[in-house]
């Protein structure tokens, strides 16, 4: 059975001003089932925001998007807006980074959810203000605050407020690009059980896209990697963490201060991502690699599964037959 | 670590006015006050790293801005290195600005766009005068690149901002502090805009300096990095410090129980990690209407009849650490 939503083999190149072209995201794929939620993990400039974008075909003009989005097995980039369009907001929604500055600050809240009904054609009038009192008290805001202005609510009630605007149409698939970045670690802490809940309750499917590790580990239960637009690993969280088959997820991890290890070193990763402007020739990571050997400076590894779920894009993992 | 103190904060108070407003005014309301910073003590001592920890809003940058006389303080004092700097003036406090330098949060915005980095990294010596001849100025510019690790410094001289990565540009940043070879840093959310992956680049080149003696004051809301790298800890709420200490002891054997909640949301790297998270509910009240009694009884999850009370002061609890010392009636 295919899942509710599926990116396949999905590219993204951005036109750039000298005429050259950028290669933002080079063949990801990825896949999330109701309920489900899945980090997508990387440092900034990996991809990850534009693959999101890709996801909910949000790109500028100036980007060209080759690959497949199947939602329940329809492909929504195959036909353009005209595909996309009946699904974006509606069955695939998007917090956006920064969602939370982003409310028009001369209406209420309210009214903005209210609106974004209308204009979707869920609801009008009446039933379109009660089905927004119903958003907000999912998301946490009590009824009494949709009529205030954003700038009467803390960085925490406006995050639920966008959260709540992501979700009017009731879709299926949420991505939630950094929801938690520039909260406090308490507030945090409110927000991820919000998200958490609403794919317990709700059965929505969460794509989170951070730079968090421990966030990640927190609250999804499988993460990809992405590091220079692909995915380098991809698997459960818990083997991702124990038994990392791509060095960068384990430097990362080491890179990473943890309570539970205060005295442990915590070690940068030297050097900087590749550009991405130029082809790129062996693995991307090996300049930065700590564990780098013959074939990585000129044979570009492939993401292999090895496990059960559990797939690395490393030529330490050659030798390892391919798994199913 | 040695034990002199380089700063000294005894009951801070800082206070900000609330605007009323023209109708506010004309209708002769009560007129308000944030107490940002409610009696705050603080050492830092030349050679350690005290990291000040809290929600925003809760004083911590406030307090940072008293201690550089950004701000002026309604009562207590700042001494540093033995001398009350509280009250001088502009023109007394200029030489000693030098000694106590600011790492900000974002790199991006801290730098110049315009200025290459060499001549980023001068402009404090001409602020100050200092650095004598063209050549000697120079001199110092490579050596406090040098201290950051950006070298050889001549591939770094010549180059813009933009043409640096982030890590590059708070070193930078660092280096601008460095040049005027100060005695104590100020660094608010040092690390908090770089990727993951340079981060305790930064924080190992602030131990660095910490151990060549500086003495170092970083404001950060991760409790994770305070406690990797801080010496001391302090916990701020609502413009107090309500826990501080040794940082291994604040952090395995907190006291507080808002330290305690605040510790125990902090997500782990290890999936399999299933502690239950202390979620406070609602947020840190506003600094306008400090509640009565302890000012986290409203929110606290052990509260009692009896913290209504009293507004505990920093003691140390029984079997603590004999360095730490919690505000709370149950610690």
């Amino acid at each position: 059975m295919s899942a509710l939503l599926e990116v396949q083999d999905l590219h993204v190149w951005f036109d750039l001003d000298d005429g050259g072209e950028l290669h933002a995201v080079q063949g990801v794929s990825l896949a999330v089932d109701a309920g489900e939620r899945l980090g997508l993990v990387g440092e900034s400039g990996c991809g990850k925001t534009t693959t999101a974008l890709a996801i909910m075909g949000l790109l500028p003009p100036s980007a060209s998007v080759a690959g497949r989005v199947l939602l329940n097995g329809d492909d929504l980039l195959a036909g353009g807006e005209a595909t996309m369009r009946p699904h974006r907001w509606i069955d695939i929604s998007i917090v956006f980074q920064g969602a939370m500055n982003a409310l028009n600050p001369v209406r209420r809240v309210g009214a903005q959810i209210t609106e974004a009904l209308e204009l979707h054609r869920q609801a009008k009038g009446a039933t379109a203000e009660a089905r927004t009192a119903e958003l907000l008290e999912a998301v946490g805001i009590p009824a009494a605050r949709a009529r205030r202005f954003p700038h009467e609510l803390s960085g925490g009630m406006r995050q639920r407020a966008a959260i709540a605007m992501a979700l009017a149409c009731r879709p299926r698939v949420l991505i939630a690009d950094e929801p938690t970045t520039a909260l406090d670690v308490m507030v945090q802490a409110q927000i991820l059980e919000l998200l958490d809940g609403l794919c317990r309750e709700f059965g929505l499917a969460l794509i989170l896209v951070t730079h968090d590790l421990p966030v990640v580990a927190h609250l999804c239960n499988r993460a990809a990697v992405m590091y220079a637009g692909e995915i380098v690993e991809r698997g459960p969280v818990d083997a991702l963490y124990h038994e990392p088959r791509h060095p960068y997820t384990r430097l990362l991890f080491s890179a990473t201060p943890d309570l539970e290890d205060i005295d442990e070193e915590v070690v940068s990763i030297p050097g900087a991502p590749p550009r991405l402007d130029r082809p790129l020739v062996g693995c991307p990571f090996a300049p930065r690699c700590d564990s780098v050997f013959e074939p990585c400076s000129h044979v570009r590894p492939r993401l292999r599964t090895l496990e059960t779920d559990h797939a690395a894009a490393c030529h330490l993992n050659d030798a390892v037959p391919a798994a199913r | 670590m040695s034990t002199d103190a380089l700063l000294e904060v005894e009951e801070l108070v800082v206070r900000y006015p609330v605007p009323r407003g023209l109708v506010g005014t004309v209708a002769r309301r009560e007129k308000q006050t944030v107490h940002a910073v409610d009696g705050v003590d603080l050492t830092v001592r030349a050679g350690e790293m005290v990291a000040l920890v809290g929600e925003s809003g809760c004083g911590k940058t406030t307090t940072a801005q008293a201690v550089l006389r950004m701000v002026d303080p309604v009562s207590g004092s700042i001494r540093f290195e033995g001398r009350d700097i509280t009250r001088l003036g502009q023109r007394t406090l200029r030489p000693l600005r030098r000694r106590i330098q600011m790492v900000y949060q974002d790199p991006y915005e801290s730098l110049d766009p315009r200025l290459r980095v060499r001549a980023a990294v001068e402009e404090p010596l001409l602020i100050h005068g200092l650095g004598g001849s063209k050549g000697e100025r120079e001199e110092r510019v490579r050596e406090a690149l040098a201290r950051v690790e950006l070298s050889p410094p001549d591939l770094f001289l010549d180059r813009f901002p933009h043409e640096l990565s982030g890590g590059q540009r708070q070193r930078v940043a660092i280096a601008a502090g460095l040049v005027l070879e100060p005695h104590f840093l100020v660094a608010d959310e040092p690390v908090s805009m770089l990727d993951v992956s340079v981060r305790a680049g930064i924080l190992r080149l602030l131990d660095g300096l910490k151990r060549s003696g500086l003495g170092i004051l970083m404001i950060t809301h991760d409790l994770a990095t305070a406690a990797r790298f801080a010496d001391r800890i302090a916990v701020m709420y609502l413009g107090r410090i309500v826990e501080e200490g040794p940082a291994a002891s604040v952090i395995r054997d907190a006291r507080h129980p808002y330290t305690q909640a605040l510790l125990s949301v902090v997500p782990r790297r290890d999936p399999r990690d299933h502690h239950k998270p202390v979620i406070l509910r609602g947020e840190t009240p506003d600094a306008v209407r400090i509640p009565s009694g302890c000012r986290f009884r409203p929110r606290c999850p052990a509260a009692v009849d009896a913290c209504a009370l009293e507004d505990p002061q920093l003691r140390r609890p029984a079997g603590a650490h004999p360095d730490q010392r919690a505000a709370c009636i149950l610690a």
